[in-house]
């Protein structure tokens, strides 16, 4: 299999790798990185549990392929949790308890911030419309939604 | 004045965050296939394509000249690796199956049967090798319609076996046939339940790891039930059961799906068994699809026979199953059958009772064990008739489940099934529903939309759940898994606690209910105790988590080791203090005077004694701070526990499309650990239970081929179509553990699907419409109301 080389930033940090032209970003993170905590549930765009960040834009790591991004900026769980940009959120889903296995958890995490961004204010309807692109098998979503509007009203609040 | 501490905490009852969920929230959790070992394979399988063919010739030559291919393996040359299973319980009379290997030996029974293993350096280079692997495929008749399995004229799958017939069961409980002599009137209905599956959102892996100097075997394990696994892999692979470990970290999901024998698992153990290196295997979602166990696909004919007031007198049930070409290892692909036609009466009094249970062979993915086991197809079944009666006797829904219900006087009450109910709360349950959904409005709000043309619909769902089951479930039959469990406690030096468990965790918060458990029992605070569940090597022997037995068999554990470890504590207390130990107590972490509260000594200073400084101790004395204490439910099968839910929905008659408006539910677990916990599992498996109602079909053509094997095909509940899920409950505590627990997983799951389809046939009655057939897709509602 050809290589290709590419550089980028992940969260925040340069790195440069060569890579097969099919490897997913999704397993790039995974298995090249070791930033485990993107997880793949379908492998087909469809579950939302591969949800990464390029460019401040979320993306679908398994539908996008590491070398498209050559150049970018890319942030994980990891990185986008580890400097505290979540802790609101982060403390809402474990008081609600919006996760249970926790394998929908990273993804749903990184929507939840991008939805609240947009709109901290928004409706229950508006959340579960905007958590639409997620699944979550275990919690029945009505703790995520509790969760996000939970951490929308403390920052309503700040 | 000296510290006091009047009073210990009780964590039991309180809605704790569940400590140990900080990890997954950071992207910290290490799920299998986090797991990188050095030298690490990665493993692919060749799947069949057809429902049935013979194999007359597999190529690998292809597969094997690849860089980075590091082995190819066929069924046969693995079978001397890991000799094949049977998946029967001997107290199913007359039960059979076929052998099963790990690949299949020549021939295929599924499409999606694995018949070749492609092992390389890399998951990819290992998928283009299978790519590569050419099979010539001899295709056979496919056996799909478990109507027609046991005509003479469909082929026999496995001719060892004489026909396709896996189970078969009879109950007669009463006079049936007099019942139905004495009755006003006769209704009968015939439910087609389809098949769906599990979907865990972390698909199946297993990491296998050899180490042939000492036949040591190392298995991480996306898995439920870590001891039974272990004992599996011993006993096929050929090692010694001390020397199989089987490790389970983070789990993402389970439901029943991660609780069987698959032949790719069991394959990608024996190949790193013939290999001697690391081997990983992790299924793709089309391949979860094709070989996770599918669930239900029942079709159930019922015939109630009532008195002009609603009181029924008898009931008919015909229950037939297709269960694909065999049976599943060791679970058995029986039981969602006989739990089916055993719970369906299990809310009523009535006794005249028959049922005839067929388990048939097919060629479609195997069928086995996933959340509520029988109880969604049990109680839409019997729910489904209940308004049925109160519809064509032009009764109250409501009063007819009154009328009918085991009431409170009757306990303890053995059914006719053979089910023993210790105490059941069924008026309650349902009083306190009517109530919290406002029940009497909305059916007012419901009659004045049907006169503007819109039509909604309410449903009710009485059911019982079976869980904490003893010994009688598996163990009688010769299974090898564990009904009890055990829970070790260490006294860190620290004065914290340490607490291993067979019992495993999956997202239920195991790990929160037990820690509340144990604080309580043994007197320290909650974040004081660290729970580790999931690693045979140093947990308790144990059944893991499901059938809800995790808080009604590890709770008991729990609370009985934390008991234990406390009068130890307090023996250690006594030594260093004197006095005896009777008069110590221990509250928050400390020992205080047990009269007055006084403070006397502090965990870690105890610790700090009890493991460096023993020789300040007296010469006879030997302290004693890591305990094991092991629960068993010994008094009855199963602990039933009982609920009722309600479904509120709209229906377009133009489209067929079901809105789910609101969803309550009222359920009884005994006594509960964590309310939060147990609300969220009830939401959780309401939600699954509601995808099976609408939405989640595994639909075959008629030649065997899955037609929705990925999720743009299969449909999965998403946010923005489920409801909100208002959650009550009733607590009826079990007198035979001294905890009261009971167990809480798949009430949810046992009521949803019966509450929609009343839901759905209450908003269609004024159209003279009613379905029975699930998932109500919309052509189902379409043509029920003759519009397609
Ligand atoms: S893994 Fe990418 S959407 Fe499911
Ligand atoms: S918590 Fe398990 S999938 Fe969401």
């Amino acid at each position: 299999m050809p290589v290709l080389r590419i550089a980028l930033t992940v969260n925040g940090v340069p790195v440069t790798r060569a890579v097969e032209p099919r490897t997913s970003l999704a397993d790039f993170l995974r298995y090249d990185l070791e930033l485990t905590g993107t997880h793949v549930g379908c492998e087909h765009g469809v579950c939302g549990a591969c949800t990464v960040r390029v460019d401040g834009v979320l993306v679908r790591g398994c539908l996008m392929l590491a070398v498209q991004a050559d150049g970018a900026g890319v942030e994980t769980i990891e990185g986008v949790a580890g400097r505290g940009e979540l802790a609101d959120l982060q403390q809402a889903f474990a008081e609600e308890n919006a996760l249970q296995c926790g394998f929908c958890t990273p993804g749903m995490l990184l929507v939840a911030q991008e939805l609240l961004a947009a709109s901290p204010g928004a409706s229950e309807r508006e959340i579960r419309e905007g958590l639409a692109s997620q699944y979550c098998r275990c919690t029945g979503y009505h703790a995520i939604v509790q969760a996000v509007k939970k951490a929308g009203r403390g920052r309503r609040r700040t | 004045m000296s510290e006091r501490i009047e009073a210990g905490v009780s964590y039991i009852g309180l809605s704790v965050v569940r400590p140990q969920t900080a990890r997954l929230l950071a992207g910290r959790g290490v799920y299998t296939d986090d797991v990188k070992l050095p030298r690490m394979t990665h493993v692919a399988f060749v799947r069949s394509p057809h429902a049935h063919a013979r194999i007359a010739r597999i190529e690998t030559d292809a597969a094997r000249a690849l860089a980075g291919v590091v082995a190819v393996v066929t069924g046969p040359e693995l079978a001397r690796v890991c000799s094949g299973w049977v998946g029967t319980l001997a107290h199913f009379a007359g039960m059979k199956s076929a052998t099963q290997h790990a690949l299949a030996l020549d021939r295929a029974t599924w499409q999606g049967e694995p018949v070749a293993a492609v092992v390389a350096e890399s998951r990819a280079i290992a998928e283009d090798g299978a790519a590569r692997v050419a099979v010539a495929w001899e295709p056979l008749p496919a056996v799909t319609d478990p109507e027609t399995a046991l005509d003479p004229g469909t082929p026999v799958i496995h001719p060892e076996l004489g026909d396709n017939l896996a189970f078969a069961l009879e109950l007669n409980a009463g006079n049936v046939e007099e019942a139905f002599k004495n009755a006003d009137a006769v209704v009968a209905e015939t439910f087609t339940m389809g098949r769906h599956t599990g979907v865990t959102l972390e698909p199946r892996v297993i990491l296998a790891d050899f180490d042939p100097s000492e036949r040591r075997l190392t298995v991480h394990h996306s898995f439920q039930a870590p001891n039974m696994m272990q004992d599996i892999l011993a006993r096929h692979l050929g090692l010694e059961e001390q020397n199989v470990r089987v490790i389970c970290k983070d789990v993402g999901g389970s439901f029943g799906i991660k609780v069987h024998v698959y032949p790719d698992e069991m394959a990608t153990c024996a190949l790193a068994v013939l290999l001697g290196r690391p081997v990983k295997f992790l299924a793709d979602r089309h391949e979860s699809f094709l070989s996770d166990i599918h669930a239900r696909d029942h079709r159930v004919r019922a015939e109630v026979a009532v008195r002009r007031d609603g009181t029924i007198l008898g009931m008919k049930l015909d229950d037939l199953t297709g269960i694909g070409p065999y049976s599943v290892y060791p679970r058995t692909s029986a039981v969602e059958g006989n739990q089916t036609v055993r719970l369906t009466p299990g809310c009523y009094r009535f006794r005249d009772y028959a049922a005839r249970l067929r388990v048939v062979l097919q060629n479609k993915t195997p069928m086995c064990q996933y959340r509520a086991v029988g109880h969604p197809i049990a109680f839409a079944v019997m729910e489904g008739m209940v308004d049925h009666v109160a519809r064509a006797l032009e009764l109250d829904p409501v009063e007819v489940r009154r009328r009918n219900f085991i009431t409170g006087d009757m306990y303890p009450y053995t059914a006719p099934t053979g089910y023993f109910f210790e105490r059941l709360s069924h008026e309650e349950c349902l009083d306190k529903l009517l109530e919290m959904s406002e029940y009497r409005k909305l059916g007012a709000e419901r009659d004045a939309l049907r006169r503007r043309g819109v039509y909604r619909g309410l449903g009710l769902c009485a059911f019982i759940e079976l869980t904490t089951p003893g010994p009688a479930f598996y163990g009688v039959g010769g299974a090898r898994i564990s009904s009890q469990d055990g829970v070790t406690l260490r006294l860190e030096p620290s004065g914290t606690v340490t607490c291993l468990t067979g019992v495993t965790e999956q997202g239920q918060g195991t790990d929160a209910m037990l820690a509340q458990v144990v604080a309580t029992a043994v007197g320290v605070r909650l974040e004081d105790v660290r729970v580790l569940t999931g690693d045979t090597l140093v947990s308790p022997y144990g059944g893991g988590t499901w059938a809800s037995r995790g808080a009604g068999i590890g709770g008991e554990a729990a609370l009985q080791s934390g008991k234990a470890l406390k009068q130890n504590v307090l023996r250690v207390a006594a030594a260093v203090l004197g006095g005896e130990p009777e008069d110590l107590d221990v509250r928050l972490g400390r020992v205080v005077d047990a009269l007055t509260g006084e403070v006397k000594l502090d965990l870690a200073e105890l610790g700090r004694v009890a493991y460096f400084r023993p020789d300040t101790l007296p010469k006879d004395f030997q302290s004693e701070l890591t305990v094991t204490r092991h629960y068993v439910p010994r008094h009855q099968g199963f602990a039933f526990t009982n609920g009722v839910q309600l479904s509120h929905v709209e229906v377009d008659v133009e489209t067929g499309g079901v809105r789910l408006l609101g969803h309550w539910a009222v359920e009884d677990c005994g006594r509960i650990i964590n309310p939060r916990l147990v609300d969220e599992q009830i939401r959780g498996a309401i939600v699954q239970g509601l995808g099976a109602a609408l939405l989640e079909h595994c639909v075959y053509d008629g030649a065997g081929q899955l037609l929705t094997a990925s999720l743009m095909d299969y449909l999965v509940p998403m946010a923005a179509e489920m409801p909100d899920i208002v959650v009550g409950h009733v607590e009826t505590p079990t007198a035979y553990a001294e905890g009261g627990f009971k167990g809480a997983g798949e009430a949810g799951t046992a009521g949803a699907p019966g509450a929609v389809l009343n839901a759905v046939n209450d908003a269609l009655a004024p159209l003279g419409a009613r379905v029975s057939a699930q998932p109500i897709t919309p052509g189902v509602v379409l043509r029920a109301l003759g519009r397609l």
